[in-house]
């Protein structure tokens, strides 16, 4: 899926000067990527716009942005309106058909327990989207707020952060889990978004702080800050664009494995329990059964794979258009 | 540099008192471990006391934590349940799960930085496109499947291994488990890699050894890698710690006894002094590690100093 | 080449006294009674002390290095006389017990009518933290060295007497005719003096009185048992010895036996059952077992106590598919339960088929008639709560969920309530916290009627998880218990548990089978009725 960047004059210039001299593969890279022939005329030089609508700019002319903003519109679709394109109760389970492959009216199979495998992906949806992007949500911002703070300005509060994040990594997910969990009897999707969020900032608040640290050094950071830039100008303007890059390819990556989480977790028991339906609960149960009925697997996994990919698309196409240094 | 590194291990005492109290305060919180003790039956009143004396837990918590720290500086992490030191828990434990670490990092550190740096450099080809597919199998498929699939491939149908891993678990097998340990965390390190290695690439200072006619295996490895690494050794550096303690769905596939099953075997007996003695152990082991990494930032980055 | 072998072997037993672990090895020829088997087994959850012990990981090393008063048949159950020469008794309360001569320890030291004294002595005795303690609890004077609450008055039971080298009376506090057939529990095993004086290195290594001895013991990882070959019972080592490997998993464990690394697995995982005729063919053994599943209800909660809730009860357990659900997610290793007992008991042990009658049928117009009648569920729903670290118990848990919905019409009618941990889910059940039905299993610890009633219904027993309480039932298991005429007393257990059928005390669900695979090394495998294999009798090669 070659990633394809509407390019403006100046850096195309200097993309092909580059090339030609490191012989890094840049010159293939750049050629491939003018192919679209993107509207070169339509630059930005008309008028100064910000940052993010020079983002917005790019993104929209992104065909890999369109198709994962899309994929992740139909999963957001179907998250509040499954039976929109699944009839049946993800409930109804016959004991007679389990493990039963793929028949009429039952495209995806039979599962375990002989409920139907499509039936209970699609209503599977809205538990795992929800947990993985709230999850994620809660973590990037949580996280890269504090590491990012922390970060700039140093001192006793960095120390502070960086002493309490490693008190929280020295949790194993499985005893916090455990411990966290079993004490809530709730049976929605919250306290699982919780606990992951509780756990999991400190991981994007180690990216977020390594990276403000380095992008703070930059010349141009300087430069403004000589310039007399307030401390939020700085960060907002000067070192986010250039520290989110990390925190955004985390971010998305682990939206997949929390998803997953959740699935370790319901097997641990204290996750979501029944009749609640998710990717995750349908994953491990399948897991031990793969040699007999590998499709009661498959289509969970599938659907998961399929989120995931969006969401790192998504989050490739934006870290890109973010990139100044693309422009 | 010398005063940091003091200051940094003075601040990893309260880290230490902080993690080991929050730590005996959850499995405190977990409830009596004694009504697991007795199988699917009521322990009879006079044992179950008598058992809560011998292991301290007739004591309010802040006393048990004060007694059970005690006896840690001077060496005794407690007995766990079925009569056992935890030293002797440990001293087997960690040796295994440390070989089993060492290979998953290797595994990160070759594949993974190989990885991004080829893709980094070949954005939108075909290999690019290749791995993210393969980064996206490893995601989305719990480590429990992948884990017995090729347990199951490579131990069963094709014989090229041992499916089970044996008490005395040699380096060579362990390869296995370990990349299957490694396999996320391997996903996330190309991952970063590429994009770091993408971002820097237009960089002046590449632009500049480029200019200079330096060979290109030099511009990589000497400018562009050592710029790029900080982000991915972050990642690496807090890794270690979750990687040898959260080996748990691995280490039971492939029947290894380290500390990921030790911690799991504590927590499901509620066993108190195994799971505060393997915490401690491993919060120390993470907060030698993030010193590690904040040291390389300076090592990587010139421009960082510290004082 | 057999000749030879049989005089190697014949050398090796000469040389034995002088010189027996250079044979138990084997060496290189691996003959077929040197040859030793390896064996998936998991780590002991407490220290290895005969009343300590109650689980089966535990217990099946204590199957091998001891040997009790009475050995239970690995067909058939029944109590024989294995050190007992004979137990005699007038009243069923006052026993005098005779021990075989030429017994010994396998460290030379005779076993004596002391050795079961002093054993028993330290079981009962509350400072030693004994888990089994409870045995002992007929035996006079148990009150003294193992009160409910506050010291204990003295440190040996008063019931126990030695009156000679081999011979010692007991005393029970009550009545009680089938008092020697519980013998042959492991918890009842005789004990050499090195227990008591070196207790530590004997946890270490322990000292029995078994056809095996413990050559070798890594916590954690590995038992090594060697065959021993002065061994003085009738029942000898048909192998060289046992290596017990500590497992995991039991799905890897599983794996290792395919892959020809293992030659035996006594767990074979839920989600491999359906592969097992594939993966082993004939080397694949399903036979039942004393153990019995059943789904709890809490009594102290006044929705399941009030009258009518019975019917509720009743129609829950017709709403349960037992046949398919044995033949599904068991795969046969399960039989639906129609009784409370266990067929391992026989006809003349007290096991009836059908006894629970159209109750354990599977009925479900019936089943929804009787619910709304007994008031349907309480709160619409009923929660079946299950720990989720051990055992597949949240698969068959959601089958019967699915059982009840499917037969209510009503996809919500039943959900299963995972539990993180044992520890936990005991801990619900000892603090009187669940608010449903909940998992409940027994194992037997010696086949007999009374076990799988008395410690289970019997008001506040050490296994009534329900708290589930009839004046009428226990006064019939009293009278049972009293009967000195074996036939009578099982008359009298099957009135009592015709009362918990009427009230449906708890919904009795399946029989479990033991289920083994073994690799082509071995033979004569056998499981006896507590799923242990027979070790002793496997031969290899």
């Amino acid at each position: 899926m070659p990633e394809q960047q509407p390019y403006e004059p100046e850096r195309a210039i200097a993309g092909t000067g580059m090339g030609g001299q490191m012989d890094l593969g840049a010159s293939e890279a750049v050629t491939l990527e003018k192919t679209p022939g993107g509207p070169e005329g339509t630059g930005p030089q008309d008028k100064p716009r910000s940052l993010w609508s020079d983002a917005w700019h790019d993104l929209r002319r992104n065909p890999v942005f369109i198709i994962s903003a899309l994929v992740i519109l139909f999963l957001i679709v179907i998250s509040i309106w499954p039976s929109l394109i699944a009839s049946g109760s993800p409930l109804k389970c016959d004991l007679a058909k389990a493990q039963e492959g793929s028949q009429s009216g039952h495209p995806f199979g039979f599962n375990g327990q002989g409920c139907d495998v499509y039936t209970r992906t699609v209503y599977g949806a809205r538990t795992s989207v929800a947990v993985g992007v709230l999850a994620t949500l809660g973590v990037a911002v949580l996280g890269s707020v504090l590491g990012g703070l922390a970060g700039f300005f140093g001192g006793a509060g960095d120390a502070v952060l960086s002493r309490i994040t490693d008190v929280f990594f020295a949790i194993p997910v499985v005893l916090g889990g455990l411990v966290l969990l079993s004490v809530i009897t709730s049976n929605t999707v919250w306290p699982v978004i919780g606990f992951i969020v509780l756990l999991g900032w400190p991981q994007i608040s180690r990216i977020a702080r390594g990276s403000v640290i380095t992008a703070k050094q930059n010349d141009y950071v300087q430069a403004a800050r000589a310039l007399g830039a307030s401390n939020s100008r700085l960060l907002l303007r000067h070192i986010a664009p250039n520290a989110i890059a990390p925190v955004i390819v985390v971010a998305t990556i682990a939206l997949g494995t929390y998803i997953s989480l959740e699935a370790t977790l319901s097997f641990l028991g204290v996750g979501l329990k029944p009749p609640s339906v998710s990717w995750g609960i349908d994953i491990s149960a399948a897991a031990p059964y793969v040699r007999n009925a590998p499709h009661a697997l498959l289509w969970p996994s599938g659907a998961l794979a399929i989120t995931v990919l969006a969401f790192i698309m998504l989050g490739d196409a934006v870290r890109d258009a973010l990139d100044p240094k693309l422009r | 540099m010398g005063r940091y590194v003091v200051r940094r291990l003075l601040q990893m005492i309260p880290v230490f008192i902080g993690a080991t109290l929050l730590i005996f305060l959850m499995v405190n919180v977990m409830g009596d471990p004694i009504a697991g003790l007795c199988g699917d039956r009521e322990c009879d009143p006079a044992t179950a006391a008598q058992l809560r004396h011998e292991f301290g837990l007739d004591q309010p918590v802040w006393q048990q934590y004060l007694t059970y720290m005690g006896n840690v500086f001077t060496g005794d992490f407690g007995t766990a349940f079925n009569g056992q030191p935890v030293t002797e828990l440990m001293g087997t434990a960690f040796p295994v799960t440390i070989r089993l670490t060492i290979i998953a990092i290797l595994f990160e550190i070759v594949v993974g930085i190989v990885l991004g740096v080829v893709t980094g450099l070949r954005r939108g080809r075909p290999v690019d496109t290749g791995v993210l597919l393969l980064t996206l199998v490893v995601i989305s498929v719990p480590t429990f499947v992948t884990g017995l699939l090729l347990q199951l491939l490579l131990g069963v149908k094709w014989g090229w291994i041992d499916p089970a891993v044996s008490s005395e678990a040699p380096f060579r097998e362990l390869i296995v488990p370990g990349l299957v340990l490694a396999s996320v965390s391997l996903a996330y390190v190309t991952r970063l890699t590429r994009t770091s290695i993408a971002e820097n690439r237009r960089s002046d200072y590449v632009r500049t050894a480029i200019a200079k006619g330096l060979p290109r295996h030099r511009v990589i490895t000497r400018h562009l890698l050592r710029n790029s690494l900080i982000p991915v050794v972050t990642f690496i550096g807090t890794d270690i710690g979750a990687l040898m303690g959260g080996a748990i769905v691995t280490e039971r596939i492939f029947n290894i006894h380290g500390v990921g099953y030790q911690l799991y075997q504590g927590i499901l007996r509620q066993n108190t002094q195994t799971v505060v003695g393997f915490v401690t152990v491993l919060v120390l082991v993470f907060l030698v590690a993030n010193l590690v990494v904040d040291l390389l930032y300076a090592v990587l980055d010139p421009r960082i100093r510290y004082a | 080449m057999r000749g030879a072998r049989h005089a190697r072997w014949a050398a090796c037993a000469a040389a034995a006294a002088l010189a027996a672990t250079a044979c138990g090895g084997g060496g290189g020829s691996g003959g077929d009674t040197s040859a030793v088997l390896s064996s998936s087994w998991g780590d002991p959850q407490n220290p290895l002390e005969p009343a300590n012990t109650n689980e089966v990981q535990g217990g099946k090393v204590l199957d091998m290095i001891f040997r009790g008063l009475k050995k239970y048949d690995p067909e058939t159950g029944e109590a024989q006389n294995m050190l007992a020469e004979k137990i005699e008794t007038s009243d069923s309360q006052n026993f005098t017990i005779t021990v075989k001569d030429g017994w010994t320890f396998s460290n030379g030291e005779k076993v004596t009518a002391q050795s079961f004294v002093d054993a028993w002595n330290y079981g009962a005795s509350l400072k030693n933290n004994q888990r089994n303690a409870y045995f002992f609890a007929y035996i006079d004077g148990y009150d003294k060295t193992h009160p409910e609450s506050g010291g204990q008055s003295a440190d040996t039971l008063s019931g126990l007497k030695v009156t000679g080298p081999r011979t010692f009376t007991v005393k029970l506090s009550q009545k009680f005719s089938t008092f020697p057939d519980t013998l042959g529990y492991p918890a009842f095993a005789p004990l050499p003096r090195a227990f008591f004086d070196d207790h530590d290195a004997w946890v270490q290594k322990p000292v029995g009185n078994g056809p095996y001895m413990v050559d070798n013991y890594a916590r954690g990882s590995q038992m090594s048992l060697r065959t021993w070959e002065e061994y003085p019972g009738p029942d000898k080592a048909q192998n060289g010895g046992v290596d017990l490997k500590v497992y995991t998993d039991n799905n890897t464990a599983y794996t290792d036996l395919m892959a020809g690394n293992l030659d035996l697995v006594d767990d074979v995982p839920a989600a491999q059952l359906k592969n097992v005729k594939n993966d082993l063919g004939d080397r694949y053994i399903n036979t039942p077992a004393g153990i019995i599943q059943t789904l709890a209800f809490p009594f102290y909660d006044n929705d399941w106590s009030k009258p009518g809730s019975e019917k509720v009860r009743k129609g829950l357990s017709m709403a349960i598919d037992r046949k398919q659900i044995t033949d599904t997610i068991f795969q046969q290793t399960r039989t639906p339960a129609t009784d409370w007992t266990s067929p391992v008991l026989g006809e003349d042990g007290g096991y009836q088929a059908g006894l629970c009658g159209e109750a354990c049928e599977y009925k479900p117009d019936e089943a929804k008639k009787l619910i709304s009648e007994g008031g349907g569920l309480p709160g619409g729903q009923v929660k079946i709560t299950y720990n989720a670290d051990t055992g597949s118990h949240g698969q068959w848990v959601d089958a019967v969920c699915n059982s009840i919905n499917n037969a209510l019409d009503n996809d919500r009618a039943c959900a299963g309530n995972p539990v993180g941990t044992f520890a936990d889910f005991r801990n619900q059940i000892t603090d009187r916290k669940m608010s449903g039905p909940f998992r409940a299993g027994w194992q037997m610890d010696y086949p007999l009627i009374q076990n799988f009633l008395q410690p289970l219904y019997y008001t506040n027993a050490s296994s009534n998880d329900g708290k589930w309480s009839s004046q009428k039932f226990d006064d019939l298991v009293d009278k049972a218990n009293a009967e000195t005429d074996t036939p009578k007393a099982v008359g009298l257990f099957q009135q009592a548990e015709e009362v918990l059928r009427d009230e449906m005390g708890a919904i009795p669900l399946w029989y479990q089978n033991g289920s083994a695979g073994y690799s082509d090394r071995l033979s004569n495998v056998q499981l006896n009725p507590f799923s242990v294999p027979v070790y002793n009798e496997i031969k290899v090669g």
